[in-house]
């Protein structure tokens, strides 16, 4: 009866000593590895500070201008560019300039990695079933599994600080865009490619040539995801020491100050707004030669 | 008369899990329906050979399921065969590497889909400049080459447009400028025209008569529609299931239908408007009297017919030489079958 009620699992003993077995071999592999790996990240620990300090050093002004330029080249609506610009403004106005700045200094960095490394991998695979068997599995498990569990082998490797958040961050938002990527080069119409072929194109023209521009507004689709899936775990990359809008919120927490969680909550949510809105509208500007008339 | 461009030799095509163990089956005579039944296998193309003269049309008609469009595919190996030789110039297209089947897409051979085939993020320029690119010729010259095939198939000033802003009719004549801009000396043909309406079917059929006049391209040319293989063929071949079941040209087509199949399908065409004088000539050893060309159609020669002495008139062809006679009796029995 007692077997019933209770499942028959391993014993106390060896289960401790399993997973002793992997800390220890986890802590054996990040002391052999781990300056390797900060040697390796080291360029884009280089390259986020100085985008940081770029930042911050610019006069407020001459961001604001950056700010609303870039709104205007990407969704030409005068009503996104001064929404966008009238956010930073009131984000200014309640002293979160600079740990705004410091947040879409990693946010930048972050969405850049995901581009080189997603977009790769989602052409990778869209090029074989089998390829697309094997990363899809792995995507999905960057996507569910709790970032806190991630987090305990980055830090163990890495530490805290910027690059561990860094990476957590990219774990998180990286499958959006693979995805797209792949989904975007599957959907291209196979007649088109077939008169690709028949006109002699080789693979890499195929890919470059049509593949890839047909599948553009699925993968700027992807980009948004991606972006917004980064803005989300702020919060949880304050926990491993970066900076940013996400350090007051966690001492908002941990204190229960309302207004201050409020205030820093709201401006991450206005920055995922500007975001989302310049990189739709650029999207869809994208497909404008799908906006066909006269057909019959 | 004229030299053959491409050959196709006892062509098959398999479609299925294995198709090499079944080839040996159907060359022992297994049938299309027991391929089927019995080992899940689907006889696309069954034993098919043509020889395509240069510099001529060259129409495959059948209706859909036929296996035309998979055997237009395979003349420049869209569609790998499972069975059979293909020569293009005397050429093994099968022994091709992949690099030379490239060049020869990209040179030799060029291709007019159904759909269009189009690619809807390049203006109407760089479309047709589309197979130049691929080749790599520079981009003004590409520009110049497309701009003068623009103008040939009547878009100019449509440079800049988008394929999606264009009408079918136009789209597809984007689609003959693109396949024409490469200077290919082959043109396949699938269906280029099926997707338009009647009127602007006509009018696309008289382009590409017009433009052949001059360029003299071997065109392999894929229709369903008789009324258009029999206005475009000079050769006309008839599939169905996969097998060849006629080949000749129209006069042969309408006057000496193979089997029941092809007579139901020439059973509805205007005979009038086909049937020439030079296919009912019967030999005579001198004709005084009124002559008529070989290629006059017996709707423009019934009133000169009526109109001669006994009814009955001389046949010549384009040098005068004499082919033979009609009477009026001949031409009305020919024309009901």
């Amino acid at each position: 009866m007692e077997f019933l009620l209770e499942f028959p699992a391993l014993g106390r003993r060896t289960l401790s000593g399993m997973k002793q077995a992997v800390d220890e071999t986890f802590k054996a592999f990040s002391r052999t590895y781990g300056e390797a790996l900060e040697n390796f990240f080291d360029p884009l620990l280089q390259f986020l500070i100085w985008l940081e300090k770029l930042l911050l050093a610019a006069p407020w002004p001459i961001i604001l201008l950056i700010v609303g330029g870039l709104s205007w080249l990407g969704s030409r609506s005068w009503k996104v560019t001064i929404g966008a610009v009238a956010a930073f403004v009131v984000i200014g106005i309640f002293d979160m300039w600079e740990d705004t700045m410091a947040t879409l200094a990693i946010i930048s960095v972050a969405t850049l990695v995901c581009i080189v490394v997603g977009i790769p991998l989602g052409v990778l695979m869209s090029r074989s079933d089998r390829t697309q068997g094997i990363i899809t599995p792995i995507l999905d498990v960057m996507q569910t599994i709790p970032s806190f569990v991630y987090l305990i082998p980055v830090v163990m490797l890495l530490g805290i600080g910027k690059v561990p958040g860094l990476l957590a961050v990219c774990i998180y938002a990286l499958p959006p865009i693979v995805r797209l990527t792949n989904l975007g080069i599957r959907l291209v119409d196979k007649d088109v490619l077939e008169a690709a072929d028949a006109f002699g194109a080789s693979p890499r023209q195929k890919l470059l040539g049509v593949q890839v521009p047909l599948a553009l507004p699925n993968i700027f689709a992807g980009i948004n995801q991606t972006i917004m899936m980064a803005l989300s775990m702020v919060v949880i990359a304050s926990m491993i020491g970066v900076k940013g809008l996400g350090v007051p919120v966690l001492r908002a927490i941990s204190n229960q100050y309302l207004a201050l969680g409020l205030m820093n909550g709201l401006a991450i949510v206005a920055l995922a707004i500007i975001f989302d809105r310049v990189t739709q509208s650029y999207g869809k500007r994208l497909q404008a030669y799908r906006q066909g008339h006269g057909n019959d | 008369m004229t030299e053959t461009k491409v050959s196709i030799k006892n062509l098959y095509k398999i479609f299925g899990k294995s198709p090499e163990k079944m080839l040996p089956l159907v060359q022992k005579g297994l049938s299309k329906s027991d391929l089927l039944d019995q080992h899940n296998h689907v006889l696309g193309i069954d034993n098919v050979s043509l020889e395509i003269p240069e510099k001529q049309i060259q129409v495959v008609m059948g209706l859909s399921g036929s296996g035309k469009s998979t055997l237009i595919r395979h003349i420049n190996r869209l569609i790998e065969p499972t069975g059979g030789e293909i020569l293009i110039d005397g050429e093994d297209v099968l022994a091709m590497s992949e690099t030379q089947l490239r060049e020869l897409r990209r040179k030799k051979t060029s291709m007019v889909f159904q759909k269009f085939g189009l690619l809807p993020h390049r203006r109407i320029g760089e479309n047709v400049a589309y197979g130049l690119n691929i080749q790599g010729v520079p981009d003004d010259e590409a520009t110049k080459r497309a701009r003068h095939w623009i103008d040939r198939v009547g878009l100019t000033g449509y440079e800049d447009h988008y394929p999606g802003q264009l009408s079918g009719g136009m789209q597809q004549r984007v689609g003959l400028a693109r396949a024409l801009a490469t200077d290919a000396e082959i043109l396949l043909m699938d269906e280029a025209f099926s997707a338009l309406d009647p009127l602007i079917r006509f009018d696309m059929q008289s382009i590409l008569l017009e433009l052949q006049e001059e360029l003299h391209k071997t065109i392999i040319f894929i229709t369903h529609d008789l009324d258009e293989a029999l206005r475009l063929g000079e050769n006309i071949a008839i599939l169905r299931d996969g097998s060849m079941i006629q080949q000749g040209d129209a006069q042969e087509i309408v006057l000496k239908p193979a089997d029941d199949y092809i007579a139901d399908f020439t059973k509805d065409i205007n005979r009038a408007k086909v049937i020439q004088l030079r296919a009912l000539a019967k030999p005579v050893a001198i004709f005084d009297g009124p002559t008529l060309r070989g290629a006059t159609v017996l709707d423009e020669a019934l009133s000169p017919l009526a109109q001669a002495p006994d009814q009955t008139v001389g046949v010549v062809n384009r040098a005068g030489e004499l082919l033979g006679a009609v009477t009026l009796t001949d031409a009305i029995e020919a024309l009901h079958g």
